[in-house]
């Protein structure tokens, strides 16, 4: 069987320092974050467009930038979802040439987070864990619930318990123990630090945080392979804990780096966050280095309701350095992007999703992306997770007589004279 | 009775082995002082030119000080410190 590892070990991003690949987070000097590094010059002949074209159309094609020793055993089918070429969105955004990146159909639990997922509970396997667990807003709480369930691991899941009904009741249909903290984000990531600290279990997005980050790229990946190998000009990205964008950006550059994309990456990279929980984007706007927490989020878009972001600092100079932007939305407007999608693009996003197409509107009529060039927006979740956001907004159905004429009334039309 | 600071796992060494430290003083930056006097290895991990290093949060009482008095948040006996590394979730 060829080589597929080429995952060299972990590096510090405050200091260096390198570690091998283990079930930590972070460099026991500083604190910093830990990275994966890969060897690219032994991965270069290995993963060409002609091997790829012979792999099946999910994550997995891209496996040697993928920090696994072995073949995945968790989330086999996971990615492979659709850019959709999004000229009505356009139209209405006033721009040339819009894509939709949409995970909103991920396999199998309908959000990005079905990625990250499988590279952490592949990992989780490797290191022989038995237990498995995560702090989250929704999205992660579904995956590693239905991917642990698959693996047969035994899962402790917390949550904010003021989260939405359906991201609930989506997670202990799997089985998984869910816990129901009350408190934000932030003090339910606390918690799972000190848990995962104190028994070893494999929190996807604790201890096991640096690989479950790399399955983000793929997202990248894709969208570069989908345009026919190359990179748009703006991708716009929902930032939450804030690791997202980087490692579409991270992804880029290894294309580049492995020789699969000739061009340099020039991508500029934007950030969208709810109003009422915008730690990075108003790091971005206000020229902050690092990013002031948020004590109390207050927003519809509870996926992106993370008041201190771990990768804030790193999201924030990676906007800058790109010369791309930040923005954030009021809730009102969240909501319009999220029924501007459906009703140009007939994708149904999550609220996160509302707001990436609201901050992308904000961004252009702003002057911040230009109307002519190449524009992905990343849809992350799926809008059957947060239909209350929207069910206000909609008009309930009219409800009719079973009568032909009935429906003519109600439809308007002129009731033509019966022929006997 | 006295300040107790909990010491995360990969802090122990520099800390005698000890899960947590009995410390004294009035602020939080007076109890990190002194827990960094009785246990001079866990000062390079914590601070750097003085300052708190940004991927480490402290705790009291389960509320992050950023959101208190920072350094200047009081203390008294019976309260607990936890330091708890920040790079997580997401």
């Amino acid at each position: 069987m060829p080589r597929t590892d080429f995952a060299t070990g972990m590096t510090c991003r405050v200091c260096g320092k390198l570690y091998p690949k283990s079930a930590i987070n972070f460099c026991v000097d500083d604190f910093g974050p830990l990275e994966v590094s890969y060897d690219y010059d032994a991965a270069r002949p290995a993963l060409t467009r002609a091997e790829l074209a012979r792999r099946p159309w999910n994550m997995w094609r891209y496996r040697e930038l993928l920090p696994l020793d072995g073949e995945p055993t968790v989330g086999r089918d996971v990615g492979g979802t659709p850019l959709v070429r999004a000229d009505r969105l356009a139209d209405a955004l006033g721009v040339e040439r819009l894509w939709i990146k949409n995970d909103a159909v991920n396999f199998p639990t309908l959000s990005f987070k079905d990625r990250v997922v499988s590279v952490a509970l592949s990992k989780a396997r490797e290191f022989g864990m038995r237990t498995v667990g995560c702090a989250s807003t929704g999205n992660l709480a579904n995956s590693v619930a239905a991917q642990a369930a698959s693996a047969g691991l035994e899962t402790f899941i917390l949550v904010p318990a003021d989260l939405e009904r359906t991201k609930i009741f989506g997670t202990a249909v799997y089985g998984a123990k869910v816990i129901g903290v009350t408190g934000t984000y932030d003090e339910v990531n606390r918690v799972c630090t000190q848990i995962a600290l104190k028994y070893g279990w494999g929190f996807v997005n604790v201890n096991l945080r640096p690989f479950y980050a790399e399955g983000s790229k793929t997202m990248g990946f894709e969208i570069a392979e989908e345009l026919g190998w190359r990179f748009p000009q703006h991708v716009v990205a929902p930032m939450a804990g804030g690791a997202l964008i980087g490692k579409i950006h991270k992804a880029f550059t290894e294309l580049h780096n492995i020789g699969l994309v000739d061009a340099p990456v020039t991508t500029k990279m934007y950030g969208a966050q709810a109003t009422g929980c915008n730690p990075i984007a108003d790091c971005v706007k206000s020229g902050r280095e690092r990013h002031k927490p948020v004590r109390k989020p207050a927003t519809i878009c509870k996926s992106l309701a993370i008041g201190d972001p771990a990768d804030g600092y790193f999201a924030a100079k990676l906007i800058r350095q790109t010369g791309g932007w930040a923005e954030d939305v009021s809730d009102e407007e969240i909501v319009d992007g999220m029924l501007l999608l459906a009703k140009t693009e007939g994708v149904f996003a999550e609220t996160a999703g509302g707001t990436t197409v609201a901050v992308a509107r904000k961004l252009i009529e702003a002057g911040r992306i230009p109307r002519d060039e190449e524009i992905v927006l990343c849809v992350t979740g799926n809008g059957l997770k947060t239909q209350d956001a929207v069910f206000d907004a909609l008009e309930p159905p009219a409800t009719i007589a079973a009568t032909l004429a009935a429906f003519e009334e109600l439809a308007g039309l002129k009731a033509e004279p019966v022929l006997v | 009775m006295a300040i107790r600071v909990e010491i995360p796992g990969p802090l122990r060494e520099q800390a005698g082995g000890n899960t947590e430290v009995a410390v004294t003083g009035a602020t939080v930056g007076a109890a990190l002082a002194d827990l960094v006097r009785q246990h001079p290895a866990l000062e390079p991990k914590l601070f750097q030119n003085g300052a708190l290093r940004p991927y480490i949060n402290v705790f009291v009482n389960d509320e992050d000080i950023r959101y208190l008095d920072e350094m200047d948040t009081k203390v008294t006996d019976g309260v607990i410190v936890a330091l708890i590394p920040a790079v997580a979730g997401g």
